[in-house]
Formats: C-alpha cells, structure tokens, sequence
C-alpha cells in the first residue's frame, strides 16, 4: 500500500511539524499529492504554507514527521529530491546585477549544462518565456512581471518532476496573472506536477485538480473545488439589494428568517446565506420585498470557494451541519 | 511594453538533467558570477581602493617624517602594511554581499538545486581573491609611483600576494558567518569594522611598536595581523625566514578549520 502510494505520488508526507520559537507554523500536517495534477495550497497569510513548501523543498528541516518527495526521503536523501524538484519562491531568486540571460546561463551550468549547451538553454527560455529582447538588460531594470517570467523560467532549466510555486501571481497585474495560469496548465499538461500556495481562491477553483486548505498550521479540509463546495453543505441564497444602504436591514430579516449567519461579498453589495431549500428561499426573497428592499439580483446556488473557505477557517463564525 | 503581449508560450520540451557537474564545476560557476558581478558593478573598485589610498598618501606625507625620519623611508615601511590591511577590510565587503544575497532569496534557489553545498561560498571566495589582487595591485601601482621599491623584486611582489590571497581567504570566513548570522548588510560592515579597527591599529602595520607600553606591546607581537605584516613585509624586502611565513599562516588556516564547518551548519540551518 505504502510503496504503491510512493511510485504514484509526488508528496507523501506525514505529521509534518516546523516550530519557530516555540510556535508551531506547521503543526502536523498530512499531505498526498498525487502525481500530475497540479496540487494547491490555499490558505490565509501566516498559515504556515510558504514554511510547508519549504520543508518538502528541503530548504527547512522538520522539527517532526516523515516526508517523501518524488520517491526520496525528504531528511535522509535530500540531495536527491533537489534533483527531482525545482522551486519558484514567493520573492525574485535573481541576481539583480546579473542580466537575465546570465542568470539563465548560470543556473543552466549549475545542473551541468557545459559551455554551448548552457548557452543555448538559457536563449531557448529567453525565447519561451518572451524575454529575448531584455536578455542583456540587468535584472534589476526589470518590471515584476518580467522578473516573475524569468524566475519561472529559471526553475525550469530542466524539467522538473515536481515544481513548487511559492504565490506564483501575487502582485502580478490581470493579464500577467492569466498568463502564468496559462503556462502552470501547459506545464502540467506536460507531466509535470505542479505544487502551488496561494491565498486566492479563484486561484485554486481556475487551477487546481485538489485543494488543501490550511489555516494556523493545521489542514482543515482536503478535497476537489466541487467537494469541497459540496461540504458545506446547503445551497446558498445570493441577494443583492437595489439600495446599498438597506444592506443592514436586509440581512437582519434573511438571518431571521433562514437561521444562518449572513456574508457579505468582499465589495459588500451582496449577502450570501444558507438556505434549506427553494421554498425557503423563496420565501425570504418575498419578505424582503414585503419589507420595501428590493432586490437588484438575486440567486440560488452552491457556494463560492470564498464562502467554503470562510466557513471552514471560521472566518465569519459559521457553523455548518 | 511588455504588459501589452500575453507572456508565456513556452514551448515545452522536457529537458533533462545533463551528466552532475563536479564540486569544482560547481563553484567555478559561482566564481564566474563574481567576475560577472565585477563587471556589471565596476565602482565596487572604488569603494575597495580609495579609503587605502587616501591612507597610503596620509601616512606618508603627514607622518612619514615623524615617523621614520622622511616620507621616502616611511613609505618603504607602510606600503607592505597598507596592503594587508586592504585585504582586511575588503573582506568585510563579501560579508555584505553574502547578506544582500541572502536577503533577496537567491540563495534559497541555490540551496533547492542539487549541488555541492559549499560552492556558492567557493565562489564569493574566488569574487574576495579577484577583489584582493585588483586592490592590491593598484596600491601597488600608486605606491611604485610614489617611489616605494620591493627590494625583492617580482617574486618577492609575487610572493607577498599568494600571502594576501591567504590571508583573505582565512579573513573571509569570519564574515561569511557574519554574513550569515547578521540581517542586514550595514549591520555586517559595522560589525566588520569593529572586530577589525582593534586588530589593525594595534599591530605592526602603521608603527614599529618598540614605542608602544609594554602590555600593548605583547599583545601587537601575537596580533596575527602582525604575524601577517611581518611576514608579508619579509617576502617584499627579500627578509622572509620561513618561520615567519608559517607563523603568518597559522591564522588563515585556523579560521578556515573552525569556521567552514560554522558556515555550512548555519547556511543548512537557516
């Protein structure tokens, strides 16, 4: 059972622990990533998933637990994991004085690319990675997108069986941001696993083929975007009244009426609540109008992974079933 | 400009790893990007070379003819004495490096690729060592043109400078560990400079401390920094006992016993 999980899993890791100062930043988590998919890793700032990354990429040693990443004991063969992986940290891993084609070159003879070859690689991402013409420019004349493209490329000199995305597109702009999911897609379509972090959530729903959510150090849920969803349970009335001002109201009548707790959406025009059902639902609506509060749109559906996550992390005090 | 095209269209062609280089290769490469790194940033040499300069013209001019009679003869003194304290100081400047590396993340790439766990550190070494024989050689030349003399010649020049290479190295490692326990890069130069002022003011290199009280005095003559001068001065004039230069490298070779394991326990620790 154990060997069969190893051969077709990238991350089995069990317990794992990483204490800073007597704090635990990851406080004994469980993690299977199977082989090929892209795996995220959702959670909160502070919720220990940059420290996580770090221990399967061996650059932190666990103070607990037991990891094995692409087939490797992640404390007694960490060498040959740093074979078998590469990481894109949350921070520019770039020499700023060096121009991007050095750095290129650089990492190229590290994995032992000679002369030429070496060369030739770092021309060919240049090329992918659409930095030919900034190649001889230093990188610290780069702008962060073009420093984002030219970290990722410098993770793949080789290709890797594993790649960790350390936040991949935070601080990225829109249109950079869909190209790097574009290229985290093609990479995976490829072969290659791909472990990512990230505290978006529309992240996780466009990327990932699983989602482990992770708050203080813990795992509190696992599963597929539609699992998870399904977990919380119920359908989830949407209403959002024509006049903001009457927000308030609203959601005391909807709490009064449905027994569940309202969320706001994040810009706070709409009120998201569970609902038992269509005629309950129904009902509230109607006695929103009775109360004069119009709704300028409302829908009955299952929950957006923002409402999964707070109701697992607790965020707004929900309770569900 | 470059947020207009959508990036990445990265043809991928599953690459596989060449052949693993050998440790050597390994930090040949971080050697190759200290020389890289002298080329982008150039006016790092100024840095390296004016505060020596500045003291090679005072010292000679200024307190030449107090010190030993005329600036010609104090010159012929100090010269052999400035450079090693050149060396000195220059070593706080990979320290800093080392820091501003750490701070930005590179290394944590470094340390995620299979390589010699050593090689980044072989290759600021080879950064100090072309950063020592660069500085040193323009004191060199300045001092020529002032009229110092090694009556030595080219081997006793050549002699001296493997010396210097030595002693940085050994130096080196004190401010790798610096490098490593410190946060930021000021603080390591600060730090530097403190351990250092003592060791090089109270040695040999500026006076001959015959004048100095006698407690000073015994802690001059086990100054290594003195041993160094000593020894440094020795190979210029053609005076060198082999005793000297053994003394001399007794300190490099410590610290490089004690420290290079202090450095790869912090660096694999962080």
């Amino acid at each position: 059972m154990m060997v069969d999980q190893q051969s077709s899993h990238a991350v089995v890791a069990r317990g794992l622990v990483k204490r800073f100062g007597g704090v635990a930043a990851v406080d004994g988590i469980d993690l299977d990533v199977p082989s090929g998919m892209i795996f995220a890793i959702l959670g909160p700032n502070g919720a220990g998933k940059t420290t996580l990354m770090r221990m399967l990429a061996t650059l932190t040693a666990p103070d607990g637990g037991t990891a094995t990443v692409m087939g490797h004991d992640l404390v007694a063969a960490p060498r040959d994991v740093r074979g078998a992986i590469s990481m894109t940290g949350q921070f520019a891993s770039l020499d700023e004085d060096l121009t991007g084609r050095e750095n290129l070159i650089l990492l190229a003879r590290l994995w032992g690319f000679r002369g030429r070859a070496a060369k030739a690689r770092a021309d060919e991402l240049l090329a992918d990675f659409d930095l030919a013409d900034a190649a001889t420019r230093q990188v610290k004349s780069y702008s962060g997108g073009m420093r984002r493209r030219l970290d990722i490329a410098a993770s793949l000199v080789v290709t890797p069986g594993l790649l960790f995305l350390d936040e991949p597109t935070t601080g990225l702009d829109p249109k950079a941001r869909q190209g790097v999911w574009r290229m985290i897609r093609d990479l995976a379509g490829s072969g290659v696993t791909v472990l990512l972090t990230t505290q978006y959530l529309e992240e996780a729903d466009q990327l990932a083929d699983r989602i482990a959510v992770i708050d203080h150090g813990r795992k509190i849920a696992e599963g597929t975007s539609r699992e998870l969803k399904a977990a919380t349970g119920s359908g989830y009335l949407h209403v959002t009244p024509a006049d903001p001002s009457r927000l308030d109201e609203a959601a005391r009548i909807l709490e009064v009426l449905l027994g569940h707790p309202c969320q706001r959406s994040p810009e706070g025009a709409t009120l998201s609540v569970v609902a038992g059902d269509a005629a309950q639902a129904n009902g509230a609506v109607a006695a929103l109008i009775a109360a004069g509060i119009e709704p300028a749109d409302f829908s009955m559906g299952s929950p957006s992974l923002d409402e999964v996550f707070f109701a697992l992390t607790g965020g707004t005090g929900t309770d569900t079933p | 400009m470059t947020s207009s095209t959508p990036p990445f269209r990265p043809a991928f062609r599953n690459v596989q790893r060449p052949p693993a280089p050998s440790a050597l290769s390994n930090a040949l490469v971080f050697g190759w990007r200290a020389v890289l790194k002298f080329r982008h940033v150039p006016e790092q040499l100024f840095d390296l070379v004016m505060t020596p300069i500045m003291f090679t013209l005072l010292f000679t001019f200024v307190f030449g003819g107090a010190l030993a009679g005329s600036p010609a003869d104090y010159l012929q003194f100090f010269l052999p004495g400035i450079l090693v304290q050149t060396v000195c100081f220059n070593a706080v400047y990979s320290g800093m490096g080392l820091c501003t590396d750490l701070g930005q993340g590179l290394f944590d790439r470094f340390r995620s690729l299979p390589i010699w766990s050593l090689a980044p550190f072989a290759g600021l070494m080879v950064g100090d060592v072309l950063r020592h024989v660069i500085a040193g050689g323009i004191i060199l030349a300045v001092g020529l043109i002032l009229g110092y003399r090694p009556e030595a010649g080219i081997p006793g020049v050549v002699g001296a400078f493997l010396m210097l290479i030595a002693i940085g190295f050994g130096m080196g490692w004190i401010f790798i560990v610096l490098g490593l326990i410190i946060r930021t890069p000021t603080t390591v130069m600060t730090a530097g400079f403190t351990v250092l002022f003592p060791l090089v003011f109270a040695s040999n290199i500026m006076v001959e401390p015959a004048t100095m009280p006698d407690w000073l005095r015994s802690i001059v003559a086990v100054n290594p920094v003195s041993l160094i001068t000593t020894a440094v001065r020795g190979l210029m004039s053609g005076q060198a006992a082999a005793g000297d230069v053994a003394l001399a490298l007794v300190a490099p070779l410590a610290l490089t016993l004690a420290l290079a394991p202090v450095t790869l326990w912090l660096y694999r620790r962080r």
